[in-house]
Order: C-alpha cells, then structure tokens, then sequence
C-alpha cells in the first residue's frame, strides 16, 4: 500500500516536473533576438519542424544518431575513453537494471515465461548491472576528485546524481544481502512454498541451504550428516529450484552476505530486510520524482539535443526553433566540463581568476538570464566578461557529448549582457573579430553601441581638445607609474626615445587621417614623449592605444630599439587597470 | 622532418580552408606534422588586456611542444610571432620564466624555450628549399600576377622573427614565383591588413583594406596570396563587407599560400577547399598550365 502511493506520488511528480519543464523550452529566451518572439510562435514553430523532420528522408539520419551517438556514445568515445568507459557503465548497468528489474513486470515477466527475480541469467544480470554502476560511480569520483592533471569542477548537482546512484545500487546490494542471510526471511519462503511443510522436511532443506546455499539459521549448523543433506537437496529441487538458481550468482550480494553472516539474527531483530527494501524503492523513486529538476534530466534533454542538431539545418531554421534549441541545450549540459578542458582559452584562468572564462562553467548564469532571473552586478561582470574572452574557436562545440552548440549561446548571450551598463574591455581586442563578422560590420546602433561605451569608458571620456589647445596648461601626474613602466618588460626602453618621429609616420593609422590629432588623441611620437613628462590623462585619454594595429612598423622603423609597439601594449593593460582602479 | 602543427584560432573560426590545404601540402611533402589536442590558443587577443595571461598562454603551447621533443609548425602569422616573442622574453627574463613555470608545474609542465617556432613559409623555403619543391610541383602557372601580401607579424619585429629582411622581404614572393606566378611589386605591400581592428574600430579596418586593394589592383594582380588565417579573413570576409557597404569595383579574391601551392602539386581544388571561400577562388585554375622548363617567371624583386 504504502509502495505503491509513494510510487504514484513520485510519478506525479516526475509528470509534473517534466511539463514544467518542457514548458521553459518554450518560455525561456536567451537573445534580443528571442526576446520578442512569443511562445505560441515557438510552440507552433517547434510543432511543424517535429512533424516536418519525422515525415522525411531525415528520420533516417535520426536513427543513425540514436544508435552511433546515444546508445553507442561515440561522440565520447572519440574525445576521451576514460569519461566514455564510466559512463558506459553507470549507463549500460542502469538501464540494464531499469529494465529487466525495475520494470520487470511489463518487460521480463512478459517476454520470459519461467521469470523469477531470483533465477539465473536474471539473477546474475542484476548483480552486474549493479556492480557495472558502482564500478563506473567509482570512476566518476576518481575524475572529479583524485585525478591530478584535469578535474573538472564538480557542484551540488553532480554530487546529488552520484549520490543517488549509488544509494539505489548500494541498498540494493545491502538488501539483496540481508535478505540472503536472514531466518526469518528463509523461514517464512519456505512455510509459504513447500507442499508439506512439517518441521521434519523444513530442518531437512534449511540444512541443505546452510551448506551449500549461504543462508544462517540459528541453532542448525554444520556439520550436517549426509542424508539430511540429501533430502534437503530432493526438497529443494522439488519446491525451490525452479526459483531459485544458487545465490552465489548473485556476485555482490552474496559477498555481503559473507559478510554479515555473523550477525544474521541481528539483521532480523532489526528489521533490516523491510527498512533496505523501503530504502531501496524510496532512494528509487526520489531519483524519479526529482529527476526533472536534476542533472538526470540529461537522459531525455542529451539524446534529443543530438538528434535535433543533426538534422536542423542551422542557417534556415527559424528564429523561434534556435530559440527553443538553445533552451533544450541549456538543460542538456551535464557539466562533465570535457568544453572546458578543450577550451582554447582557459588557460587564462591561470592568471584571472573567473571561473567564467571556463565554458562550463558559463552555462549556470546563461540558465539564470534565459529564465528571466536578475543577476548581481558582479555576476554580471563575471558573465560578460567570460562571454568576451573567448577565441570563438568552436572547440567547446566540437567536444561536447551531447552536441550543444555552446559558441551559439555564447553569441546569443553576450549581446544581452553587454547592454548592461558595464563596459568590457575585452571587446577592444582581436577577439572582437567574430562579432564583427557576425554582424557583417554594418555600423548597426545595436553592434557599435557596446563599442562605443567602451572606448568612451577607457579613455576617460576625455577629450582631448584641451590638449590640443597650447593656451592651456599640462598636468604633470605621479611618478609611480613612471617607475612601474621603466621596470616593466614592454615598455622599458621609452627613455631612449630622442623624439625624432619616425615612428608616427611610419605608423598606418596616422597615416590614414589627414589631422591625426584629432582622431586618435596623441600620435606615437607624442605618447612615448608624454609618458616621460608623465601626463597620464593625455596618454590614457587617446585612442590611439585602441587603434594601434600591433603592426610593428614603429618599432621596426625606430633608429633607436625604442619598442614603440610593445610600449603602446603596456598602455593599453595599464588603461584596462586603470578604469577599475584610478590609482594605479 | 616532424613538427607540433599549431593552428590558428580563427582558422577553427571560419578558414577550413586553410586547414584542409595545409594537411593536403604537408601530406604530400611528406612532412609530419601531429595535432596536438592540447594546445591553446597562443594569446595573441589576450595581450591587449593582461600581459601576463599573453605569457602564459604561449609558454603553455611552448611547454606542450616541448614535453614531446617537438619544434612548433605554425601557419598564422600572429601565432608565430607570438610564440617567438614569447619564447624570446622568457629566456631573457627569468623571474617571469618562473612565475609563469610555477603556474604550469600545476598541470605538470614546464617551459625552456627550448622548442622552436618555425612558419610554414619558413619551412618551405629554408628547410625544403625551392629547388626541392620545384621537383615537387606537377603543374604551373601561367600569366598570373599575384600580390604577395607579407603581413606583419612574420617579418617585425625583425629581431624576435628573423625570417627575413624586414624592409624588402624576398622569401614568400621567391615561394610564389616557383609556382610560375608573377609577384607583382606593390607600393603597400607591407602594410597591416587591417585585420587586428576589425570588429573594433571597423571604419579604420576597412580603410586599411581597401587602399591596399585598391594598391594591389592598381598594380594589375588577379589574386592575392596571404598567409595568415587573419589576413585571408580580411581580404575574404572583411572584402565583402567593403564591397557591401561601400560599394566597390571587382573584387580581388585572395587564397592563402598553401592553396597556391598545392595546385601545383598536383592537389584536388578539394583537397584545397576551394570551394569554402566567400570571393571565389575557383578562377585561378585556368591560369593553370603544364610544368614549364625553368619553374615560370623569374622573380621580379620587389620594390
């Protein structure tokens, strides 16, 4: 009774969560974009793609996928055997177990006539199934724990989803255990199952199954003199065998039931047979009810997502459909954190430290902005500028297992972070040139403006039309950057510098202005002069920092090694420090 | 001869091409060169925000190379230059080697500089040769003019490159003419491209662009020939929008040197990925003839 209302509670549940959940699919929006297409367009739009790619030629290459890449992982396999080896078995163990065992009634009991839980191969698949995912379980805390060279990082909902693996297989052994050495469970099966049961014949088979079939019975112990052993075996093949294949088979099991023979009337005065197989079912049905909530959803959201992006044809889909993809992918994300290994990036979270530099560890805060949450301004910053330190390299996408697009969401969502009023520096670099050539370079209000606030940001707002006027006076600054630039690598030779300004007429964007003054603030010349005279607000206040090329021509071209190029780099990192900091 | 082949970030960005000639060449030159799956990417876009993440970053892929006794073939102009300069500035500076070394020993590596850096340029013409490539070659060129466009970062700053003279450079236009083509002399040859601006100041990037189209075209070249993921993406992509928003007259496609060259030996336009580039490059084919006697068109010496 109680099994089963939990059972349906927890059904209703999982039924429940998993409406809510696909419902987001269609609520949820990552995207200006996305922003203004309305659910009933994503629900009609998702629909038609549905119905348009089953009644095709394409039902084909879903197939394929579901073999090669979900049942199969192959995509893992080619990445890493080791993550592909453990989760193969927690995988193939659990659906083993899920459906010869948990779903018995409608799979195994159907198909096999002669099935009982207990007989063989059911019996020992159970026990492999089990042992398959403790073994693959013990993989993945190696993984996030004890390996040295890459751990990925590990969170509340990994911990929960090894965790509950490893309370449903680990009550099940206990259970499986106990249950082999308690008397009280003997006795009642064999009061229940012999044709006659007299005490005679019960002593007779308890003695054969403490000899040869592990069970304990208190004051029946060996040894046993030969004909009780032989008419406990008649006994046995008579009434129990047909059931009941040695539980030896049983391989995990049986070892705890070695284990705890000792304490065999213990476990009956404890109830342990009920409590384990209470704690079995209920560990069971809370990984159910939960499951929409948790990382397990991946069983459902992995699959279609590598479905759905193999055969979406990514430039003519709908607005409405990436839409909906992305928020499928975001719940597909197992953080097994394989992006940020391959991340061509992450190894500038040695010297930065935001953990959002790390692909994986950007998706939490894509899932707060597509449900519409409001982030903190430092998670803000931590996004956006873990947004814009990437190289667009499309690595994160090429290794995930479950194919999401990552560089997709992160353009989807950097576009509705920079709007935010946090300038980022990061956008002043080449790793702009994706969004430039996503954007088409057209000069759009929508893709100049972070640009525009940036460069306003970083130069101080200043104009530098007070430099440009001789009437009014300089500002001679503090020396400490003075001596921070003549200890640094890149700029420590400007003291050579005599002036002679070959390098701004060597430089091509002087060159391209016929009054360089007035666009990019002082020339080259001019900055390597000022830094001398100190006049930090005319340096930092010229854009020239932000339209050097890094072409090295000044530099190449400079009679005295003065590195103007690698001058103008201190500057630009100095400029990047100082719009957080002015004191630097 | 084995190398650790680094590419380019913007070459996973969009140049397949570039990828795709490279393996084809090399295979065919029997070249190995391994991709190593660990390798970052080499900083370049980092320097303008923290230097010491830059440093980090190219000595990390230093580190990989070394770990496997292997020099570094790299196709990207910014990447070799990088990687030299780095290597260059850790040697000479050791309490930076050894910060940077403290934050690597975490993943069990370590940076000597001992792995050197070389351009695929660099290797075809110092370390094959052009008399060795020319046995190589199957087919020619024809009455084609290509302008050779350096870019920046394989010839300045000339004392961490050292590939070649800084101020009249002749290696890359020495490997172009062994294809039997004409490398045309063009008053902006060694100017930046453009490309290190784009998607940052967008009205100076296309400025850059356009006059040394304009320069190339003036000097009468059919096609420009780059080699740099950067650079070809700004004659390609960078063209495009040029073309697009400020209207223009024909377009000069460009192709990046490995495609040049593997069309004389003997390589399927796709092999080269032909096909993936935004102007089209498919043209040049017809300039394509039997090997002639002498290896073409003497090289004219740029000016």
């Amino acid at each position: 009774m109680f099994y089963s209302m939990s059972l349906y509670i927890s059904l209703a549940l999982f039924l429940l969560g998993l409406v809510w959940k696909i419902s987001t699919w269609f609520r949820y929006r990552l995207g200006i974009e996305a922003n203004q297409i309305p659910t009933s367009v994503r629900i009609i739009e998702a629909a038609g793609g549905v119905i348009t790619t089953l009644f095709s030629i394409k039902i084909l290459i879903l197939l394929k996928v579901f073999v090669l890449e979900v049942i199969l992982q192959a995509r893992t396999f080619r990445e890493d055997s080791y993550r592909w080896l453990m989760h193969i078995c927690i995988y193939g163990g659990f659906m083993l177990l899920l459906v010869m065992h948990g779903l018995s009634r409608f799979t195994a009991e159907i198909i096999f006539a002669d099935y009982y839980s207990t007989v063989n191969p059911f019996l020992f698949l159970r026990d492999l199934g089990a042992m398959g995912v403790i073994f693959g379980l013990l993989l993945a805390l190696l993984r996030r724990f004890v390996h040295r060279r890459w751990r990925p990082r590990t969170n509340a909902m990994d911990l929960y989803a090894i965790l509950i693996l490893a309370a449903i297989m680990v009550s099940g052994i206990l259970l499986e255990g106990v249950k082999i050495v308690s008397p009280a469970v003997f006795r009642n099966m064999a009061q229940d199952y012999l044709t006659r049961p007299d005490e005679e014949q019960i002593r007779s088979l308890t003695s054969y199954w403490v000899k040869e079939l592990g069970a304990v019975s208190p004051g029946l112990q060996g040894p046993f003199d030969s004909k009780t052993i032989e008419e406990g075996r008649i006994i046995h093949e008579m009434n129990c065998m047909q059931c009941h294949s040695r539980p030896q088979w049983a391989v995990a099991g049986y070892a705890v039931s070695r284990l705890i023979a000792p304490l065999a009337e213990d476990v009956d005065e404890k109830g342990l047979p009920d409590i384990l197989w209470h704690l079995h079912f209920l560990a069971c049905f809370l990984g159910l009810a939960y499951l929409p909530f948790s990382k397990m959803l991946h069983v459902f959201t992995g699959p279609l997502v590598l479905m759905i992006n193999t055969v979406m044809n990514h430039d003519s889909a709908t607005p409405a459909n990436l839409a909906t993809r992305q928020m499928i992918e975001l719940d597909a994300c197992v953080h097994c954190g394989a992006c940020s290994r391959r991340c061509s990036v992450a190894v500038a979270f040695g010297e930065i430290p935001n953990e959002s530099i790390l692909p994986s560890e950007k998706i939490p805060s894509l899932k707060a902005l597509a449900a519409g949450k409001t982030l903190s301004p430092h998670e803000l910053r931590t996004i956006q500028q873990g947004l814009f330190l990437c190289s667009n390299c499309n690595r994160c996408t090429l290794v995930c297992p479950v194919g999401i697009r990552l560089r997709d969401l992160w353009v989807s969502a950097r576009e509705m972070v920079v709007v935010n009023s946090v300038p980022e520096p990061l956008l002043l670099s080449p790793f702009s040139l994706y969004r430039g050539l996503t954007y088409g370079f057209n000069g759009q209000i929508q893709y100049r403006k972070p640009l525009d606030f940036v460069r306003n940001a970083v130069t101080g707002g200043s104009s530098m039309d007070h430099a440009l006027d001789s009437s009014s006076p300089l500002y001679f600054g503090p020396k400490k950057l003075l001596s921070n630039l003549s200890a640094s690598i890149q700029a420590k030779t400007f003291s050579d510098c005599y002036v002679c300004m070959t390098c701004s007429n060597a430089c091509p964007v002087v060159r391209n202005y016929r009054k360089p003054n007035e666009i990019v603030g002082l020339m080259p010349h001019q900055l390597i002069y000022a830094i001398g005279r100190r006049h930090w607000d005319l340096i930092f206040g010229s854009m020239m920092l932000w339209d050097c090329l890094g072409c090295y021509q000044c530099q190449e071209h400079c009679p005295q090694n003065v590195q103007v190029a690698d001058i103008l780099y201190q500057l630009k990192n100095i400029a990047i420090l100082r719009m957080n900091d002015k004191s630097v | 001869m084995k190398f650790a082949l680094f590419h380019c970030c913007v070459n996973a960005m969009g140049l397949d091409q570039y990828f795709s000639s490279t393996s084809s060449v090399l295979k065919r030159l029997g070249i190995e060169a391994l991709n190593l799956r660990e390798f970052n990417c080499c900083g370049y876009p980092l320097r303008n925000f923290s230097f010491k993440a830059f440093v980090l970053a190219s000595a990390r892929n230093l580190a990989i190379a070394e770990k496997q006794s292997l020099d570094i073939l790299t196709v990207c102009n910014c990447c070799y230059g990088n990687l030299k300069y780095i290597s260059h500035i850790l040697k000479e500076d050791t309490a930076l080697g050894e910060e940077i070394n403290a934050t690597l020993a975490k993943e069990g590596l370590h940076c000597e500089s001992e792995a050197t850096t070389k351009h695929i340029l660099e290797v075809l013409h110092d370390d094959i040769g052009i008399t060795q490539l020319r046995a190589r070659l199957k087919r020619t060129f024809r009455d084609l003019k290509i302008a050779t466009h350096y870019g920046c970062h394989i010839l300045r700053p000339s004392k961490i490159t050292r590939f070649d003279n800084p101020f009249k450079p002749k290696k890359f236009d020495q490997l172009v003419a062994l294809t039997g083509a004409d490398p045309v002399s063009w008053l902006t040859k060694l100017e930046c491209c453009g490309a290190p601006v784009a998607g940052v100041n967008d009205d100076l990037s296309m400025d850059l662009a356009a006059k040394k189209l304009m320069n190339a075209k003036k000097a009468g070249a059919d096609y420009l020939c780059v080699s740099c993921p950067f650079c070809q993406m700004q004659f390609d992509r960078v063209q495009s929008a040029i073309i697009k928003h400020r209207g223009s007259d024909a377009p000069l496609p460009s192709l990046v040197y490995t495609q040049l060259l593997g069309l004389c030996l003997g390589l399927s336009p796709q092999d080269l990925g032909m096909e993936t580039n935004i102007l089209p490059i498919i043209g040049i084919q017809q300039f394509l003839g039997e090997k002639s006697g002498d290896g073409g068109h003497h090289c004219v010496t740029p000016g």
